[in-house]
């Protein structure tokens, strides 16, 4: 019955296709865009339809991953035929394995050029859920220009990030730009700030949010003074606005010249590099500042990656594309026209992508050494913990509640949300 | 099944004629309503996932209430009873459903008054009046996000040029006005319906009880008062039933403007959060559950509080 389902389906796919063009199949790819992602991607696919003769549509979702991920699960869970290509976050793919083609085989003869720890982050009990696009590590972003114009040095902890930029805000309105502020981020209760929050408590030496094993130490005092600190942010060097910015809205204003520093994902440097840019040349980029001294600067592992649809009417086209966009020469495009760092090791190395945008070899390092959040250790429960714990983030910073009692409160909410076990 | 009384062929006939012609509603409302409906009802008994609903075993009521001993002398009531985020989304939903459509009804009634008299132009201001709620929710809500930004918003940039505000008011972002912003909102967008069912009232007023009032010389105030009011309140009634069943279950503007903010989350927002964000597909049936339950005893209440007639019986 199930081979007989299969062939009728095929066959009725075929030959609703052959009135088109013989052979041909249409394929749909889903993905959030952010920057220049579509347009890029778009001229990718067009280069795939020319080889290939089956045409791809792109459908473009928010840009909140977490709106994505609830429409990704209706979707599937419906089994869905309707879209064959899943663009997914990297915490995203391992929650909904189930939905996916296993792609072990299928990428036999080129997983080893890829970097193994985005390939181990989308494999879930020895499936291959997702091949990896391209990775993502937060930097600071900071103005060179304005460094240099008051003195300062590019800060290496927090502390002096914040007073920097408080002496660069404080002049620059002094000249009259009031629209100055000293820091913008990602404030917004959605995963983003999990991203965040996360950085300052493992680079304040306050731990994972769930650790690797499954414990729960995120009550602590490192903990809370890295909340602290960011508390004491909101109002002063960084808009009070800031509590409801995504990746955008801290773009818009860094890239329109209006705040010295800000901590975005590689995407951002493509774009306020680009020449329409009122700051281009005028920035750069380092790593993320530690608490002290002795702490290690946290960035957290980002990245988006192919999934095919178990749902597919066409998996082995879909499985073909994905093998396609992810290779070599539509990796280095991607990482010169979006500075998104690749999932292709060689990329990494090219001369040409050194040129084009320096950062990338540069943060090969940052990469892979990224702190990830806890979806491993926490499977299909994360999305609940990544949103207690952005909660309690956010009541720190908007001011309902103190850091300590914010996360004696987050404890035992994950306590309770764990149970006998993740 | 005895008839008391033998009742006509006729009569027979039209009873029959009736349901054929119900029939084909009653199967559809069956299949998009009804079938929904239960289906939720029953995954709230169960521990559903989403991913394999096929599965799900009954576990009773204890998505709803459950006492877990830890065995050493203590425990702890689970569930959604027990839970300080749905008590807090309930209490959300009830401010936000109290003052919309408060302050909906009176800026409706002032509008209606408006467009209910003569003046020239005044086909265009009626049409112009109902742009707000011709605009679909995810795109107003989606430009007054744009309009309430701090940085580039153009609302700071007024208040600020009017000397209201001395500085850029993050009115999404901000506990204190998170919930201000979405009432803005809302009223904004659905005060033209409120006015559009009031003047369907105030048009059925007859002429002549105003001109009566006028040549006794009677204030127009008191006019509205004791001539007015009384005539159009049935009406009003009527949209405020209307109104408040929307708002209770208002999802898409608080969706849009504050995101997964604890502040502004309702009722809507708690269940599609556990339904797909999270592994907790039967918990969030559970929280749709009593969602409904909520807004059908409320309007009930509210039906009977007001003595309303919507029978349509004399």
């Amino acid at each position: 019955m199930k081979h007989f389902g299969k062939f009728t389906g095929v066959l009725l796919g075929a030959s609703a296709l052959m009135a088109v063009s013989a052979g041909a199949v249409e394929l749909n790819i889903v993905h959030g865009a952010i920057g220049k992602d579509n347009e890029v991607l778009r001229k990718e696919l067009d280069r795939y339809e020319e080889m290939t003769g089956n045409t791809v549509n792109i459908v473009s979702m928010p840009e909140s991953t977490t709106d994505q991920f609830g429409q990704y699960k209706l979707w599937l869970s419906a089994k869905s035929p309707d879209i064959d290509v899943y663009r997914i976050d990297v915490i995203g793919a391992p929650q909904l394995a189930d939905h996916f083609v296993d792609l072990t085989e299928a990428t036999a003869d080129i997983i080893d050029q890829f970097v193994p720890a985005a390939v181990e982050s989308q494999t879930v009990d020895g499936k291959l859920v997702a091949l990896p696009m391209f990775l993502g590590a937060p930097a600071l972003y900071y103005r060179t220009d304005l460094l240099e114009k008051y003195d300062q040095p590019v800060p290496e902890t927090w502390d002096q990030m914040t007073e920097t930029a408080k002496v660069i805000m404080d002049g620059e309105r002094a000249e009259g730009n009031g629209d100055m502020w000293g820091f913008v981020f990602q404030g917004a209760p959605y995963e983003g700030l999990t991203c965040n929050g996360q950085e300052w408590i493992y680079s304040y030496g306050g731990g994972r949010i769930v650790e690797l094993d499954g414990s729960i130490g995120i009550n602590n005092p490192e903990a809370a003074e890295a909340l602290n600190m960011a508390k004491s942010w909101v109002g002063t060097i960084a808009p009070q606005g800031v509590l409801n910015y995504m990746e955008e809205d801290a773009r818009g204003v860094f890239q329109s010249g209006n705040a010295v520093f800000m901590r975005n994902w590689n995407y951002a440097y493509a774009l306020a590099d680009g020449p329409d840019s009122p700051v281009k040349g005028k920035f750069d980029v380092t790593t993320l500042p530690v608490g002290g001294e002795g702490d290690s600067s946290a960035a957290t592992l980002g990245g988006w990656h192919l999934a095919v649809s178990k749902y597919s009417p066409n998996p082995d086209e879909a499985i073909e594309l994905v093998k396609f966009l992810n290779n070599f020469e539509n990796q280095k495009e991607r990482a010169i026209e979006t500075s998104r760092p690749p999932t292709v090791t060689a990329v990494y190395d090219d001369p040409e992508v050194a040129e084009a945008q320096p950062f990338i070899p540069r943060w090969k390092p940052v990469v892979l050494n990224a702190l990830p959040r806890p979806s491993a250790a926490t499977k299909r429960k994360y999305n609940e913990v990544s949103s207690e714990f952005w909660t309690a983030v956010h009541d720190t910073l908007s001011g309902d509640g103190t850091a300590e009692q914010n996360l004696a409160k987050l404890e035992a909410k994950l306590k309770r949300l764990r149970g006998n076990g993740w | 099944m005895a008839e008391p009384v033998e009742k006509s062929t006729l009569s027979h006939q039209r009873v029959v004629s009736a349901w054929v012609f119900l029939a084909p509603m009653l199967a559809v409302l069956a299949v998009v309503a009804v079938y929904p409906l239960v289906r939720t009802i029953y995954f709230g008994f169960t521990d559903a996932s989403i991913d394999f609903p096929g599965q799900a075993q009954w576990i009773g009521f204890r998505n709803y209430l459950e006492y877990l001993d830890f065995g050493d002398g203590t425990g702890e009531f689970y569930g959604l009873l027990a839970d300080p985020d749905w008590w807090r989304a309930v209490w959300n939903t009830l401010r936000f459903t109290f003052f919309s459509v408060l302050f909906e009804t009176i800026f409706g009634m002032v509008i209606a008054l408006v467009l209910n008299t003569q003046f020239p132009g005044r086909a265009l201001v009626r049409a112009a009046v109902l742009i707000p709620w011709a605009i679909p929710t995810i795109v107003s809500a989606k430009m007054w996000a744009w309009m309430m930004h701090d940085q580039f918003g153009i609302l700071n940039d007024i208040l600020m040029k009017l000397h209201i505000i001395a500085e850029p008011v993050a009115w999404t972002a901000n506990p204190d006005t998170a919930l201000l912003a979405v009432l803005i909102v809302d009223i904004w967008k659905t005060t033209p319906f409120m006015a559009l069912l009031i003047l369907a009232g105030l048009q059925m007023v007859p002429k002549d009880m105003y001109e009566a009032a006028k040549l006794d010389g009677i204030h127009p105030v008191r006019v509205f008062r004791k001539v007015t009011l009384p005539l159009i309140m049935p009406a009003v009634l009527v949209a405020i039933v209307f109104r408040a069943l929307d708002a209770l279950r208002v999802f898409d503007i608080v969706y849009v403007l504050t995101p997964n903010n604890p502040n502004t989350a309702t009722m809507s927002v708690f269940a599609r959060e556990n339904l797909f964000d999270f592994d907790q597909f039967a918990y969030g049936s559970a929280a749709s559950t009593l969602l409904f339950l909520i807004i059908a005893l409320l309007t009930i209440g509210f039906i009977r509080a007001t003595r309303m007639n919507l029978g349509g019986e004399r």
